[in-house]
């Protein structure tokens, strides 16, 4: 996919304090028409224009898929992060125009499912706004559990107890809540879907537990976008363009590749869809692989990057881009 | 090259579960009873053993109780344990494991229930013993004839004489029979019993 044909120009319409660290922005396309559809658990890249830097980050879309007047979006504030989220709470303001991507859904529902059960741990609350929507329009059963540190910090759990009633399940970390999991996972009638989305811990901890409690992988659905860590300054050459670069200790490589002049593919920009697959072509060094795409076997093999999130550490990587 | 709709059968695997459900018809016992010998300890404290035994099951009925499942069914045909499946699997949780060993229709029958109440086909562990006939289901008149295998068979509704396909269908669990001599009805080509 060109990135040409997957902006949107867009104004920012309106600049929500959900809470102290939370921020919810609405978008509507510039030329007033409506955004396109999208299916809950899709999410949006936006592109931060912060002076010389471009930053392009997925967010999930929490509006309802029901209403694409406009598209909306909430930002956690993360004061040790690469800066994305500081630069949204800090410097877009209603009225301003903004570059989105067209909506991509990485963390769908599956409507053939008899069930749906959620389970939901901070911000990872999201894209579960938009399903529950969804679902609820369609009269689909689900259920969430969403954690969260305190009632304070428990964005949209108001909304959703109003909207869904019993089937919100809310655990407050300072009040000593916690979910059962396991006993929940075991009262679940066949034909039941798991979707988690969360911190990296709890996908974990809730993949290992449904594991454990016989459910089978293509039945547990999770969504984590890595955000691209930092680390030390790598060169690499990008063989069938002929250009050297050097990825700085804050860029991702993509990011690297981009400012280059490329225009590589990519679509999550979190490691987790496999669009910006990037094939080496020889190294001397380590890869330090981040994303959630390739398999332990590429990973061995030392064939394959992808430059959204992972980086390298080493005398020279050669890419086949 | 076989047809991608062709099903293909493993041997049954010991899986991570809360419960296990274990059907068998005829041969298909000798499946359980050789998955035991590799069965975690315990293992038949919290499965039940479904079983059709058709004429001469007595023997492997012997061999199944002695597994000490935690429930034993034995019944006489698929037809007559449908009714008890399907109540099984509308009041079973997440956590169930289905296993079917035995003949290719009762595969593809279990499958099929299964798939309906929430179980793929992908999460069913299965092994063929036994015979080979085949569901099949005719194209024109949509009658399904039981236990083929002669190509071309009869249908046993409409009367055509089909070519037994390997295209299978999941959601019929049988496999596609098409009219062998449309153009001219009095051709009759020889028939050979192939699915044994």
């Amino acid at each position: 996919m060109k990135a040409g044909s997957n902006r949107i120009e867009a104004v920012v319409t309106n600049v929500v304090a959900v809470n102290e660290l939370v921020k919810r922005f609405h978008f509507e396309r510039a030329d007033g028409g409506l955004l396109p559809t999208f299916s809950g658990g899709a999410h949006i890249v936006v592109e931060m224009r912060d002076d010389e830097k471009t930053r392009l980050n997925p967010y999930s879309l929490m509006s309802s898929p029901l209403d694409t007047r406009d598209f909306r979006i909430s930002i956690r504030r993360d004061d040790v992060g690469r800066g994305g989220s500081l630069f949204m709470h800090r410097k877009v303001k209603p009225g301003d125009r903004m570059v989105i991507s067209n909506p991509v859904n990485l963390f769908s529902l599956d409507l053939r499912a008899k069930k749906h059960l959620m389970i939901a741990g901070g911000i990872g609350i999201t894209p579960f706004v938009a399903q529950t929507s969804q679902l609820a329009a369609g009269s689909g059963n689900f259920e969430l559990h969403y954690a969260v540190r305190n009632d304070a910090l428990a964005s949209y759990a108001d909304v959703l107890k109003e909207r869904h009633g019993s089937r919100i399940h809310l655990y407050r970390d300072d009040s000593g809540e916690t979910l059962d999991l396991a006993r929940v996972l075991a009262t679940q009638p066949l034909g039941t879907h798991l979707y988690v989305c969360g911190p990296a811990g709890m996908i974990t901890w809730v993949r290992n537990t449904a594991a454990a409690a016989g459910w089978p992988a293509e039945r547990v659905h999770f969504e984590h976008f890595a955000a691209p860590q930092p680390g030390k300054p790598f060169d690499v050459r990008l063989a069938v363009s002929g250009v050297d670069i050097q990825v700085g200790e804050h860029e991702s490589l993509l990011e690297a590749i981009e400012a280059a002049g490329l225009d590589p593919p990519y679509l999550c920009r979190g490691g987790v869809c496999g669009q910006c697959e990037t094939n080496v072509i020889s190294h001397d060094g380590k890869f330090l692989h981040n994303d959630h795409w390739l398999s332990e076997e590429d990973r061995q093999s030392g064939c394959k990057i992808m430059p959204c999130v992972s980086r390298f550490e080493g005398k020279s990587l050669v890419l086949e881009r | 090259m076989t047809m991608l709709s062709r099903p293909v059968y493993g041997v049954l695997t010991p899986q991570t579960g809360k419960n296990h459900l274990l059907i068998a018809d005829a041969d298909g016992a000798s499946a359980i009873t050789d998955f035991a010998k590799k069965a975690p300890p315990g293992f038949f404290a919290s499965a039940e053993i479904m079983y059709l035994d058709g004429p001469d099951g007595a023997k492997n009925v012997q061999a199944l109780k002695a597994l000490s499942p935690a429930r034993f069914y034995q019944g006489p045909s698929i037809a007559a344990a449908l009714p008890r499946l399907r109540q099984l699997l509308a009041e079973s949780h997440m956590g169930l494991r289905l296993y079917v060993a035995g003949t290719e229709g009762l595969i593809g029958q279990i499958v099929q229930i299964a798939n309906e109440a929430g179980i793929e086909y992908t999460a069913v562990q299965t092994e063929h013993r036994g015979s080979l006939a085949r569901r099949v289901q005719c194209v024109h008149c949509k009658g399904i004839t039981e236990n083929v295998t002669t190509q071309p068979c009869t249908c046993a509704h409409c009367g055509l004489l089909l070519l037994v396909r390997d295209h299978y269908s999941r959601r019929y669990a049988a496999f596609q029979g098409v009219c062998i001599n449309a153009e001219d009805p009095t051709e009759i080509p020889p028939t050979e019993e192939i699915f044994r």
